[in-house]
């Protein structure tokens, strides 16, 4: 790898990490905002216009907090929760494709930070390890309701992780590649995945939710049970690391879910407004212009997947546990099960037969 | 008994299959909570806009003047009796020779000062006022104070000021319950407000 690529990837993925970490920040105020609208209310509008400002102040004060670390508490696992948390959250932005290429003299650059022959594969193992974080911090502050919650958020993330994955199946199983920049390829236009899966898309949304810590599966921080969860013993930063990751494993989800399901930076007519940019503006710039239309499209269709988890988490009360195990075991990996083998016979029977008759 | 027509009978029946799906109803929630999401807020901005509390609601207080512009008190004390809160101290004068433009009785009060820390509005001062004198306003608050002296009112906040005098619609109890039984039955529809009690 000679230097220039080095540093096209060292700024591509630099670029990634700051647009997902205001992606983050913002959702924390779109959340206040969201759950204030929904409630009837105006949400924060003091700190800046519509109160746009609300993220920094917040960040402000959570800095200016006292850091205390309980006096029983294990120091250094206590310090690394919060931090495997970010970590983790974060890692996982890099192989996600914003767009598709962009040309500058003559080079073509992906829209994407590291491409990846099994990106799907990387996510799904940065995400499972997302929980040492939470399990990690709620050992360390040696309290047993902190214990209590990641012990939920251990097995709760382990059981969806199951369904997660055999729903994943079925979408591999049609795109024959882990690729995540493959599989958005080949949902060009308007050929996305969720009209061959809306069973499996409900599947994986539903366990992105467990995934995420949102409610309704929100029980490793189930107040009215356990104080505040895995994060009782936690204030200042640290604790808004941990709030901070949730936001942006949410903006992870939100990308994968529009990846996978909805097309990512696809949108019907592309190809159309591809080629008047190139007669347009010339075959470079026109290319690089239909490149950053589609990752606009790309971050709406995150961002409306973000604006739906705040929808749900406004409107439907939490599970209780059992509940939970119920529907992760009982339902949703049979389910996924079910939905495997339909995928498998469409995939061997159907699709010869289509493709037969449209020939 | 029936208090309302929303109560349901509980039922223990077994749920359907499209019960049991869950996603339904979770759609017809997510349908409510988008209707309030678009629907008018009922917030109302505190500090640039105020709304009307009524007529009846007790703010600060304010001593009244006469027509002519002559304070209307005569530090008889009853205020500072019948004050639960012990809020109000006064010290009396004798008006002087000269002096009948300003004091409309021949005592007057030297200095009148309510504690607004301890004022806890009840109104008791009004009520016991014989010379209807100090009135609590409807329309304004004690406003912040950032110091411990800004607590204790004196005359020269408490005195009205002719140029902006307050004026009410109605001046007592009876007077209010009269002007809503003429609302109600459409007699009058807006009534002037009037500085003098």
């Amino acid at each position: 790898m000679d230097l220039t690529e080095f540093l096209v990837k060292t700024a591509t993925i630099f670029v990634v990490f700051v647009l997902t970490l205001v992606i983050a920040m913002y959702s924390t105020w779109a959340e206040r905002k969201v759950a204030g609208f929904i409630q009837d209310r105006s949400g924060p509008n003091r700190a800046g216009w519509g109160g746009l400002l609300q993220p920094m102040a917040d960040a402000g004060k959570m800095f200016f907090k006292e850091d205390f670390i309980p006096a029983l508490a294990n120091k250094w696992l206590f310090i690394a929760g919060p931090s495997l948390a970010m970590l983790t959250a974060m890692l996982a932005s890099a192989v996600i494709p914003f767009g598709s290429t962009i040309r500058v003299a003559g080079h073509e650059v992906a829209m994407q930070g590291v491409e990846s022959n099994i990106g799907i594969l990387y996510v799904f193992g940065v995400v499972a390890l997302g929980v040492y974080g939470i399990m990690v911090g709620g050992w360390a502050s040696n309290n047993k309701f902190s214990l209590l919650g990641a012990i939920r958020a251990a097995s709760q993330n382990i059981s969806y992780e199951v369904a997660m994955g055999l729903s994943l199946i079925a979408i591999l199983m049609m795109s024959s590649s882990l690729s995540l920049g493959e599989i958005v390829a080949q949902q060009h236009g308007m050929n996305w995945n969720i009209f061959y899966q809306p069973l499996g898309f409900i599947i994986f949304i539903t366990c992105s939710f467990a995934e995420c810590n949102r409610v309704p599966f929100d029980l490793p921080e189930c107040e009215t049970e356990l104080v505040g969860g895995y994060h009782t013993e936690y204030g200042s930063m640290k604790l808004g690391f941990y709030l901070f990751a949730e936001y942006i494993n949410m903006f992870i989800s939100s990308a994968i879910i529009s990846v996978l399901y909805f097309g990512g930076y696809n949108y019907p007519g592309m190809d159309f407004v591809y080629q008047q940019l190139v007669k347009a503006l010339g075959a470079d710039t026109g290319h690089n212009v239909a490149t950053l239309i589609g990752t606009a499209v790309f971050f709406g269709k995150a961002l409306f997947f973000i604006f739906f988890y705040m929808w749900v988490r406004w409107t439907i009360p939490r599970f209780r546990y059992d509940q939970l195990m119920n529907l992760g075991w009982k339902k949703l990996i049979p389910l996924a099960i079910f939905n495997i083998i339909i995928t498998g016979a469409a995939v061997l029977f159907l699709k010869p037969l289509v493709t037969a008759w449209l020939n | 008994m029936q208090l309302t027509n929303r109560s349901k009978q509980v039922s223990n029946k077994e749920m359907t299959l499209m019960e049991r799906a869950y996603l339904p109803a979770i759609a017809t929630g997510l349908a409510i909570t988008i209707k309030h999401f678009f629907s008018k807020k009922v917030t109302i901005q505190y500090p640039e806009v105020k709304r009307y509390l009524g007529p009846v609601f007790r703010g600060r207080h304010i001593l009244k003047r006469d027509e002519e512009g002559r304070e209307r008190c005569t530090a008889c004390g009853l205020c500072a009796v019948a004050c639960p809160a012990e809020a109000i101290s006064m010290v009396a004068a004798e008006r002087e020779k000269g002096e009948e433009n300003l004091y409309r009785e021949e005592k007057y009060a030297a200095v009148y000062e309510v504690n607004m820390l301890r004022c806890i509005f009840c109104g008791l001062c009004e009520e016991a006022c014989p010379k209807q004198a100090v009135y609590l306003r409807h329309d304004e608050f004690v406003p912040v104070f950032t110091e411990r002296d800004q607590v204790i009112w004196g005359k020269d906040l408490l005195v009205e000021d002719m140029n902006s005098r307050y004026t009410r619609e109605a001046w007592t109890k009876e007077e209010a319950k009269a002007l809503d039984a003429k609302r109600a039955s459409g007699e009058v529809t807006n009534v002037v407000p009037r500085a003098i009690p």
